[in-house]
């Protein structure tokens, strides 16, 4: 984790210069003493909450304690080998894969063309992007809420303007019909996180030289190209930032998924944080679920490591 | 430029225009509904087809809230944010000086910091919930602080290194030749030189608390139940509950739009970790 993580550091620090270093040649030991009161209470927190918890879901995910039996003789893998056998888990994980895999490029390309749009002149653009920023910063459960409020089949607005256009009353369950369902959580986890897109973004296009652009253009350069060459390496770094960000947050996904469907109809629309949450707040399968947070922290870390590796071969 | 072209640029932002106001409908409207659904009677929520707006502004789904003691969930939000945002700030700041001075730990450190971020919340909360029936902080202002804070500290520490990093050290060392000690130079000049950035962090770090809502949906019962976990708990009664879980929403989500609206040019750098700097 160490190494992929040091990559992870260097790219959120496109921005940081060289900094001196107060540290004389030797420092004194009461210099010493100083520098490691400052760290202490911070690190002793973070080993608390971060590293205990660890250690404590090794220790009981090779136990085998349930709601009725608390066994912690050691059981080897046995609760690694059922959640290999569990198809719910790879329904969870499979969940998972798809809203990721759907919802980041639709934040990046969406929050990507409204940054193009903004860019250049709006007028009152300085209150468009006040208003359009809102979203980001509602509480994530609130904004599940407001959109099964949004998609109510009689009395919501969504179905009364699809009436609209169809002519007629419009009753459509879109967080219960199989078909619609994923859309519907998708429609809500886009409207939420395109302006975070668009506002890193957006930051980064007025950041790109604009003499290149207009070289590109007495060239003759067209759009594309423009975009390829000149812009997208320029906005490379922060996009980077943004779609890691973006993605550690959708594999975790909760809120609004547990807002509007709870992973139902059935467990159609479970990820991997509600499988979790559902069987170690709700059927007490503590073993289990030790076993499948531990396997969720390492299965995120090799993402993340597989990530950075094609990032650094795309620089 | 010709005459054409004027033209031909004016129809661009014309367009341009309607296309921002259209965006902003799209991404405002749901805000809108929730909020105007918290003034409308119960007929004017149940009516079919749906009201776009209440006819008069009412704010009896609000006094309910209030009058039933389900608005202290507020409250519970924000002694909890509160008290986790001052912690963080104070435990992270000084552990970001000396990582950004005196690179203590190394890289190593650093990366090992950062990479708490990344840890999903879902598998450190169960964990935490067995430790804290343990301790008896379930359900406790204490227990849901303690774990926001150290939620809240990789992120602290993060942004105050870059912030602190961008301080000229000649002014420090100038504070140090003047005689100041080490602390000397971290009240009088680190800190009211870093003050736009501990600001801007406190703020994000607050809204992450404020809206949190697993750790809050595990490790609270009826105490100190924050506003999120509140708003589901209307979830899957009768929809006679529509009222409450705008009414509670908006308590909630009003407080977080009045801070952003303060604070738009710190929003960037702080939401893309540093990333951008704003």
């Amino acid at each position: 984790m160490g190494r992929q993580i040091g990559r992870l550091s260097e790219l959120l620090e496109v921005r940081v210069g060289s900094a001196g270093s107060l540290v004389a040649p030797r420092a004194r030991p009461r210099e010493r003493g100083f520098r490691l009161a400052l760290v202490a209470p911070s690190i002793g927190v973070l080993l608390l909450f971060g590293v205990f918890p660890l250690v404590y879901l090794i220790v009981v995910s090779v136990q085998n304690i349930t709601m009725t039996d608390v066994d912690q003789s050691f059981q080897g893998l046995l609760n690694y080998r059922l959640l290999a056998g569990d198809p719910r888990f790879w329904g969870a994980l499979l969940h998972t894969a798809i809203f990721t895999a759907v919802a980041l490029p639709l934040e990046l390309v969406l929050g990507l063309a409204m940054a193009e749009l903004f860019i250049k002149h709006v007028p009152g653009r300085t209150v468009f992007v006040a208003l359009l920023v809102l979203p980001v910063v509602v509480s994530p459960i609130v904004a599940g809420t407001t959109w099964s409020l949004m998609f109510d089949n009689r009395f919501g607005p969504i179905n009364q303007v699809l009436g609209w256009l169809a002519g007629g009353p419009v009753a459509i369950l879109w967080t219960i019909r199989p078909d619609l369902v994923y859309g519907a959580i998708l429609v809500a986890e886009v409207w939420q996180w395109t302006p975070f897109m668009f506002l890193l973004l957006l930051a980064a296009l007025s950041g790109v030289d604009k003499s290149q652009l207009e070289a590109a253009a007495i060239d003759g350069a067209g759009y594309w190209r423009t975009f390829r060459t000149i812009v997208l390496p320029a906005i490379w770094p922060v996009m980077v930032v943004a779609i890691l960000i973006r993605a550690l947050d959708l594999v975790r996904l909760f809120d609004v998924v547990w807002a509007l469907t709870k992973g139902g109809p059935g467990t159609m629309t479970e990820t991997l944080s509600i499988f979790t949450y559902v069987k170690g707040f709700q059927q007490f399968e503590t073993s289990y679920t030790a076993a499948m947070a531990l396997l969720v922290i390492v299965l995120l870390s090799v993402a993340v490591f597989a990530a950075l590796k094609r990032v650094e071969l795309a620089r | 430029m010709s005459a054409f072209h004027v033209r031909r640029r004016r129809v661009a932002v014309v367009w341009r225009t309607l296309a921002a106001i259209a965006l902003t409908v799209f991404f405002l409207f749901p805000i809108y509904w929730l909020f105007m659904i918290s003034f409308k009677t119960a007929e004017e929520i149940f009516a079919f087809p749906p009201r776009w707006w209440p006819s008069r502004l009412q704010f009896d789904n609000y006094a309910v809230l209030f009058k039933d003691g389900d608005a202290t969930t507020v409250w519970n939000s924000l002694v909890i944010a509160s008290a986790s945002t001052v912690l963080a700030m104070v435990l992270g700041t000084l552990c970001a000086y000396s990582l950004a001075r005196f690179r203590t730990g190394g890289e190593h450190l650093s990366n090992w910091i950062i990479s708490q971020r990344m840890v999903p919340p879902i598998a450190v909360v169960f964990p935490i919930f067995l430790i804290y029936v343990l301790f008896g902080w379930v359900d406790t202002y204490l227990g849901l602080i303690l774990l926001y804070t150290a939620f809240n500290l990789p992120y602290v520490i993060w942004m105050m290194r870059g912030y602190i990093l961008d301080i000229p050290i000649s002014l420090e060392e100038a504070a140090r030749v003047d005689g100041c000690t080490r602390w000397q130079v971290l009240w009088k000049v680190v800190f009211p030189m870093a003050r736009a950035g501990l600001f801007a962090t406190a703020i994000l770090t607050f809204v992450f608390a404020w809206n949190e809502f697993l750790f809050a949906l595990v490790l609270t019962r009826t105490e100190v139940t924050t506003y999120t976990v509140q708003v589901t708990h209307y979830f899957g009664g009768q929809s006679g509950f529509w009222a409450k879980i705008s009414a509670m929403s908006v308590l909630g989500t009003l407080p977080i739009f009045v801070v952003v609206a303060f604070m738009q040019r710190y929003l960037v750098r702080g939401i893309s970790l540093g990333a951008v700097k704003g």
